[in-house]
């Protein structure tokens, strides 16, 4: 009879959400107005800045005359920005790991494509090495050295080196710490503790500037390197909490029956437990990553330009004084998206290895 | 029976801290030997059959399965566990794999048998328990029944000469049990070395050749099923069998 019959207007549709969720009492109706004053106060401002009012074409900074932001800077000094101080006919070595890089991503994020296992460890160890040869030289290219190496090119390297070794160290040493041989566990712990009691800045600098005192005059380690394995070593240690976090979620039922399978430690570990657990810590793990990532930031002050480094040091530059705000909020979109990306990534894998338990 | 020993416990000791879990466990096992084991919780029947694969170490006497004896030496514990099979009270089945990997992973890493070989096998054995129509889906699709019924054929899998049960039907709903202990009925039948710990006493009519009561990590009594529940000697198996039946 009544099969038909809807549910009350007020209830549903746009008016409502609006009054469930904006208009519901007298005081959620005084933030929302407030809210939305707010809103108007600086988006549109903030939107005639960076795009309505903005000047995007044009070589010098005479070309900027309007109220708005002037990309013209960031567009003469996009080179300095992507690649640093690198020759600059030696450019195509760094385009082609852009190259492969995005690629191989972009397969990794299309959805049901073969071989994805292929191109993952492509990514993970093939390619790695390919850029050793194609950053630094050997093989018959001109060596570069690393204090030319800059902007995002050299962030990605920090953050790229960092993400993919710190977390097979860190899983090491999260089991290492959980091991029930006393030396390993204690060994472990005090890696670990080590480097998490320390902050990174320290981190850098001693590795800059205290760690040549202890090797034997005339050997020289490469700056880059040593700022490299300090990165390293403080996101494992960071990650071997993360990670022992997630191995201790794992019921004892796991452990037992893999072993009563007749599975050793290390077949246990990798096939049952960890794979397990290492799904548990996802967020965590990324979280980590994308504060590896920023933190790369950090090797300015051992006189590395990284991306934000050396959108600071154009803006010194006495042609472009005065564009600081264009330099900070296009670095500041730039490490934006990739932040955001990796958080996206994270929900996406979060969901695809869902398997109900 | 004259036929050969599968499992011998001599003096087996051991003990949680100062609690002593296992007092003097004396056992042997024949090939083709049921033997359900019970008693109330805390007496140490979980614990004396963990003790046979190594789950719980003991800490004086010998346990010798199939020839080798149980010590710290990696290797006489990894041939006894590919001898031994388990199944637990809560399944235990690894809930990131399918039905159909649970049950091909110890083969394929243990056994290094072929994949296609294992997987078989696994069907093979699925089929058995039937729940081969489940074999592609993820545990937690499963319910508690069909569940159990994985964890046995994963157990089956890798052709164990003699099997272990802690309680598994304790986990389940009522109207689950029966298809469990039907497929252990079944293994029974087929000849298979099995312990029991269970409180289901009709399985034990039905299918021990011995039946042991256990009480304070000591065997109290030790009988044939119709020895067992007509005319039991000590007081405490009264007194337990007067509780559960």
């Amino acid at each position: 009879m009544n099969k038909n019959i809807m549910p009350p207007v007020i209830e549903i549709g746009v008016v409502g959400w609006l009054r469930k969720n904006l208009f519901s009492t007298w005081y959620n109706t005084i933030l929302t107005l407030v809210g939305l004053y707010f809103i108007y106060l600086i988006i549109p401002p903030l939107l005639s800045w960076i795009f309505f009012d903005a000047t995007f074409s044009g070589t010098t900074r005479e070309d900027c005359t309007s109220s708005g932001a002037c990309w013209v800077f960031i567009k003469q000094n996009m080179k300095l920005i992507i690649y640093g101080l690198y020759p600059s006919n030696e450019l195509w070595r760094i385009n082609i790991a852009y190259f492969l890089l995005t690629v191989s991503i972009v397969y990794l994020l299309i959805p049901n494509l073969k071989y994805k296992g292929i191109v993952g460890i492509f990514l993970l160890v093939i390619f790695p090495i390919i850029c050793v040869f194609l950053f630094s030289g050997g093989l018959g290219l001109e060596n570069v050295e690393t204090r030319l190496w800059g902007g995002l090119f050299l962030t990605l390297v920090i953050a790229g080196v960092g993400i993919v070794l710190s977390l097979p160290i860190g899983i090491m040493l999260a089991l290492g710490r959980r091991s029930k041989l006393p030396v390993v566990s204690l060994l472990s712990t005090i890696f670990i503790e080590i480097w998490r009691g320390v902050p990174l800045i320290t981190v850098l600098f001693m590795a800059s500037n205290m760690f040549p005192l202890f090797m034997p005059e005339g050997v020289n380690f490469d700056k880059l390197m040593r700022a490299l394995i300090g990165v390293m070593f403080f996101s494992a240690a960071y990650l071997a909490e993360v990670v022992r976090g997630g191995l201790q979620a794992m019921p004892k039922g796991q452990y037992e029956a893999s072993q009563a399978a007749g599975l050793t430690y290390w077949k246990m570990m990798g096939l049952i437990i960890l794979p397990q657990s290492l799904k548990i810590v996802i967020p965590a793990i990324i979280g980590s990553f994308i504060a590896l990532f920023k933190d790369t930031t950090l090797v300015l002050i051992i006189g590395l330009f990284d991306f934000l480094g050396i959108i600071q040091f154009v803006g010194t530059n006495p042609d472009w004084l005065g564009f600081s705000h264009e330099g900070y909020v296009f670095a500041a979109a730039i490490f934006w998206v990739f932040c955001f990306g990796m958080s996206r990534y994270s929900q996406r894998l979060e969901k695809k290895l869902d398997t109900g338990h | 029976m004259t036929s050969e020993t599968m499992i011998e416990m001599s003096s087996v000791h051991k003990w949680f801290g100062e609690l002593h879990v296992l007092n003097d466990i004396n056992l042997k096992v024949a090939k083709g030997e049921k033997i359900v084991i019970c008693g109330p919780s805390g007496s140490g029947k979980s614990t004396l059959i963990r003790c046979i694969n190594r789950l719980e170490e003991h800490q004086r006497g010998e346990i010798v399965v199939e020839g080798t004896e149980l010590t710290n030496d990696n290797r006489s514990v990894e041939k006894i566990r590919g001898e031994v099979g388990m199944v637990f009270q809560q399944f235990n089945l690894f809930p990131h794999l399918s039905i159909l990997d649970n049950c091909s992973l110890a083969p394929i890493w243990v056994r290094k048998l072929p994949k296609v070989e294992a997987r078989e096998k696994a069907m093979e054995y699925l089929k058995r328990v039937q729940i081969d129509d489940q074999a592609h889906k993820y545990p937690a699709q499963l319910s508690g029944g069909q569940q159990q019924r994985a964890a046995i054929a994963r157990a089956l899998c890798m052709e164990p000469r003699i099997m272990l049960f802690d309680e598994p039907t304790s986990a389940l709903d009522p109207e689950m049990i029966k298809e469990v202990l039907d497929v252990m009925v079944g293994l029974a039948e087929g000849g298979m070395t099995m312990l029991v710990v269970t409180h289901e006493m009709g399985f034990a009519k039905e299918v021990a050749d011995k039946i042991i009561f256990m009480d304070e990590g000591q065997i109290v009594e030790s009988k044939n099923p119709t020895d067992f529940f007509s005319n039991p000697e000590s007081e405490r198996t009264k007194t337990f069998l007067s509780q559960i039946l």
